[in-house]
């Protein structure tokens, strides 16, 4: 068995979602989301016992482009997050009711599919490939099933598409300089190659412009809050937990070994841009009226931070990047569906018209209040290990980045126990909120339990995701 | 040379339907015949033989776009069914013009002599004249027919004095013996005119700018069918046509010679630059999809003529570019005659909903549109990567940008149909399902994706 069986089950089963009809798509799309996630698993004990779980096929002649998919410990770590997050997003749209239910899952499969090729391909066109075929799904899930006014929605939709195409366009145009240099798109072939620095400036810019769309780093953030808001909470889910985390892997796996002396060069810079993000976000989120674009904004600064663990070249930096990534995925994914769960009772995500639901549901308060609490990286949470290695790994480089980059804490802290506050505490809400339902529970249960769960014991990740990464920074350091 | 003669023979067939009758079978056997006729040039491929004191050449370059241009004259013949349902009195007429027209066309990538060269002009365009006037009562169409008229014989004058000059400089019209005197070194100043007069002439019949303005004009007018004619068939011919004869006059070295080399490059460079944006920036402000696709069209010609810095190796590319938008069309313009019969103009409004009334051909449209707009696994993206890939080889990577900024300009109007599709409001219920539109919109966007998939059965076709 190898990583291509993953791929085939979420195509599978994206096709099998539509022909099963509206009433049963949304089952047969999680026990596809889940059969995924049991493979995974088991390649996951595989690649442990040390068997060969990659794949390499040539694909085309000329020019040479092969079918290769790669699977180290990051890219399993990676692909663990979207396998178990899939499923997650799946079951919690079950209390809603859409339209078109079966197109509307088989996106969904569809875009686990596009992202997990994206993590696993080691063949730098099957990856772009991968990368534009997750925007597709993406665009018409917030396009048709989204929310608000339909001719807002639809400019946003729109810009958030024309924009990750541009940047991407130009990754393209950088992937075929380097084919022409390399005389293949293999990423082993692209590691081997050596570019003059003028070279490698602008290849990394055009890596560049691809990935900070995707994150978004500032100043490429316009689109985010917007398309958050939108778009229905899955899409939001799908966006925010695991679309981003594209772009951010795909800064290690790419950007940073293929053009490591600009790296090291304006590293400083990108530092700045991503820690700019964390306090522009955090700012921001403080004055958000509505709770989804609140999240959005909290986004926007945790992920600037990641951003800003990457550019440090540092083995901490990326180890913590990717720590902090698969848990603001987890705890991201969790807070929308909080909102989601408060919209489907009182039918408002304005959090000047939300209070008084802790007296009415004492469960539902303490799952959110652990999620607030693990967002804003409390000890014990997964977070703090993310967030508290990042920080580390900024103040080896200068211990500006770290005061900087820790305001994420605090602000975060600020706002984030304000909206709980506005939202969950205060005067009885003279409507009536019921309690969580077992649905709603069972998904947030798990992702609280991975959140803390890892949290305590964060080894069994960072063992995997570590001698790549340190593989990674070889290449990295080599000239 | 089997092939020609068969595909004449065809459309006299065609016509002696009409007298015996028998209209209602004219499709069906049209397009049989058509499959034979492609099964016959599959046979010939790969052979290498010239007819007629070298009138005809049969290379793989001729049998391999000869049978894109079969394959797309067999779609555009099984539209014809449902789009002709209330002429039926002239039915017969219309196919055989079509089938005429391939003729034509296969005449025009087979020469080897510019007396058939322009021959195969000539037939392809009447054709089309004909074609674009075809709606005779409609005051558009017949506007679409004599502007076309005009213009084209304009353009044809244009070619046909440019092959004067060449057979002044050279005494001959025969391909071969222009390439190997033009390899000597005195070069009477005439010929490289007659040459810029002959590619002046072909920009004309491909609408690259700036000899662009008689298309949105034609193919809004022009009854939909003989759009999706002109922007599919028409100009695929036209690009293929000028390539062969610029790779087989060998241009390039005779400019060598003379130091002209990088002239000609210039201008391929501009025209191809003015074209895609050009092309692309008017599309955007388009309400009629006709209207918009002939932009479109435009800007993909500016594409196609990339392909013409690097003639020495780009056959395939330009072949793989070629069979790639010509089958998005013909998807796109299957589902636009379903949604616009009966409608008196083709306006992005008449899409509004269509993904919810009929989400099969609103998948459909989305898929060739996201073809053209070069998004991957339709085989419009690798044609665009074949193509940068080919142009950066060849050194020319600020091209390439422009290129890429325009793919990206061109979302924003494909997307505006999208869009239109899938997030406004149905206006009305339409009512029956043709089967031979809705087979041609499946195949061609099929092809379009199996294509996409498998690169190499058309890229190696040539190299």
């Amino acid at each position: 068995m190898n990583v291509s069986t993953i791929l085939i089950i979420l195509l599978i089963g994206a096709f099998a979602t539509y022909f099963s009809g509206d009433k049963l798509a949304s089952k047969v799309a999680l026990l596809f989301s889940l059969a995924a996630l049991g493979c995974s698993i088991v390649l996951l004990n595989n690649f442990c016992a040390g068997e060969n779980i990659s794949v390499i096929n040539s694909w085309i002649t000329q020019p040479k482009i092969s079918f290769a998919l790669n699977a180290d410990g990051l890219a399993l770590a990676m692909l663990l997050l979207t396998a178990a997050l899939t499923p997650i997003i799946i079951f919690s749209s079950f209390g809603n009711e859409y339209k078109n239910a079966k197109a509307f899952y088989a996106l969904i499969l569809f875009m686990a599919f596009a992202m997990t090729g994206t993590f696993l391909a080691a063949d730098g066109l099957l990856y772009y490939i991968f990368w534009e075929l997750a925007l597709i799904p993406i665009y018409f899930i917030a396009l048709i099933w989204g929310n608000g006014d339909a001719d807002e929605r639809r400019k946003a939709v729109v810009k958030f598409f024309i924009y990750t195409l541009a940047g991407s366009l130009f990754m393209l145009v950088a992937f075929i300089y380097l084919y022409q240099k390399a005389g293949s798109f293999l990423i082993e072939d692209l590691y081997k190659l050596n570019l003059s620095a003028d070279e490698q400036l602008w290849i990394f810019l055009a890596f560049f412009l691809a990935y900070a769309i995707k994150i978004p780093i500032i100043p490429f953030h316009t689109w985010q809050a917007n398309v958050y808001q939108k778009a229905p909470t899955v899409g939001t889910m799908l966006l925010s937990g695991i679309m981003l985390k594209m772009g951010l892997y795909s800064v290690i796996r790419w950007q940073l070994p293929i053009a490591p002396l600009a790296a090291r060069e304006y590293m400083d810079i990108f530092i700045v841009l991503g820690i700019a993000g964390v306090i522009y976000g955090s700012i921001v989120a403080l004055r958000q009226k509505d709770l989804k674009k609140l999240l959005a904004y909290s986004s926007l600064a945790h992920v600037g931070l990641i951003a800003a663990g990457t550019y440090t070249l540092t083995v901490d930096g990326l180890r913590g990047a990717v720590l902090q990534m698969i848990a603001h995925g987890f705890v991201v994914v969790g807070l929308f569906y909080a909102a989601e769960i408060i919209y489907r009772r009182f039918e408002t995500r304005e959090i000047a018209s939300l209070g008084g639901i802790r007296t009415q549901s004492p469960k539902f308060t303490s799952m959110f209040l652990i999620l607030v609490l693990a967002s804003v990286a409390l000890p014990t949470t997964f977070n703090f290990v993310g967030e508290f290695t990042v920080l580390y790994s900024l103040s080896q480089i200068n211990i500006w980045f770290a005061v900087f980059g820790g305001t994420t804490i605090i602000l975060g802290a600020y706002y984030m126990l304000k909206m709980f506050q506005n939202v969950m505490l205060g005067e009885t809400n003279s409507k009536v909120f019921a309690d969580v339902t077992l649905n709603e529970g069972v998904s947030m249960v798990a992702i609280i339990a991975v959140l803390i769960f890892f949290g305590f014991y964060p080894k069994p990740i960072t063992d995997l995701i570590t001698p790549s990464l340190e593989t990674i920074l070889n290449v990295i350091n080599k000239n | 040379m089997n092939t020609l003669i068969a595909i004449t023979g065809l459309g006299i067939f065609c016509l002696l339907f009409e007298i015996l009758n028998f209209r209602k079978g004219i499709v069906p056997f049209t397009i049989l015949g058509l499959l034979g006729v492609l099964a016959l040039n599959y046979y010939e491929f790969g052979s290498t033989a010239s007819y007629y004191n070298n009138m005809i050449v049969v290379s793989k370059f001729s049998t391999a776009f000869s049978s894109l241009f079969i394959i797309l004259t067999i779609f555009l013949v099984a539209l014809s069914h449902n789009f002709y349902e209330n002429h039926q009195t002239k039915i017969s007429d219309y196919i055989a013009i079509k089938v005429f027209l391939l003729a034509g066309a296969v005449a025009m990538v087979s020469f080897g002599n510019l007396a058939m060269f322009f021959l195969g002009i000539e037939i392809l365009s009447i054709a089309l004249y004909i074609l674009a006037a075809s709606d005779r009562l409609n005051i558009k169409s017949n506007e679409a027919g004599m502007k076309y008229f005009l213009m084209g014989s304009f353009a044809s004058g244009i070619i046909l004095f440019g092959i004067c000059l060449i057979y002044g400089a050279m005494g001959t019209f025969d391909v071969t013996e222009i390439y190997e005197s033009s390899l000597s070194a005195e070069l009477p100043i005439w010929f490289p005119i007659g040459m810029v007069l002959m590619t002046i002439g072909m920009f004309f019949k491909i609408a690259a700018v700036p000899f662009h303005f008689w298309a949105p004009d034609v193919y809004e007018g022009s009854p939909a069918l003989t759009t999706a004619l002109m922007s599919t068939l028409a100009k695929v011919v036209a690009v293929a046509t000028l390539y062969k004869l610029v790779a087989g006059l060998n241009l390039i070295p005779s400019l060598e010679n003379q130091d002209l080399l990088g002239t000609f490059e210039h201008i391929i460079v501009i025209i191809s630059i003015a074209s895609m944006t050009v092309g692309n920036i008017m599309a955007l402000r388009q309400v009629n999809v006709k209207r918009m696709l002939a932009f479109s069209g435009i800007s993909h010609a500016g594409f196609m003529l990339m392909t013409f810095l690097t003639i020495a190796t780009s056959a395939g590319v330009l072949l793989y570019y070629a069979a790639a938008y010509a089958l998005a069309g013909i998807a796109a313009f299957s589902v636009i005659l379903y949604v616009c019969k009966n409608q008196d103009n083709e306006d992005i409004t008449n899409f509004h909903g269509l993904g919810k009334t009929n989400p099969l051909l609103a998948a459909i449209l989305t898929g060739s549109l996201l073809s053209m707009a070069g998004i991957p696994i339709f085989s419009g993206f690798f044609a665009k990567l074949f193509l940068f890939s080919q142009t950066i080889q060849s050194g020319y990577i600020a091209l390439v940008i422009v290129a890429v900024i325009n793919s990206i300009i061109s979302v924003g109007y494909y997307f505006k149909l999208i869009l239109a599709m899938y997030s406004k409001e149905p206006n009305e219920e339409r009512t029956g399902k043709p089967f031979l539109i809705y087979a041609v919109a499946v195949v061609s966007i099929t092809l379009n994706i199996v294509l996409g998939l498998f690169p190499s059965l058309v890229l190696d076709l040539l190299n």
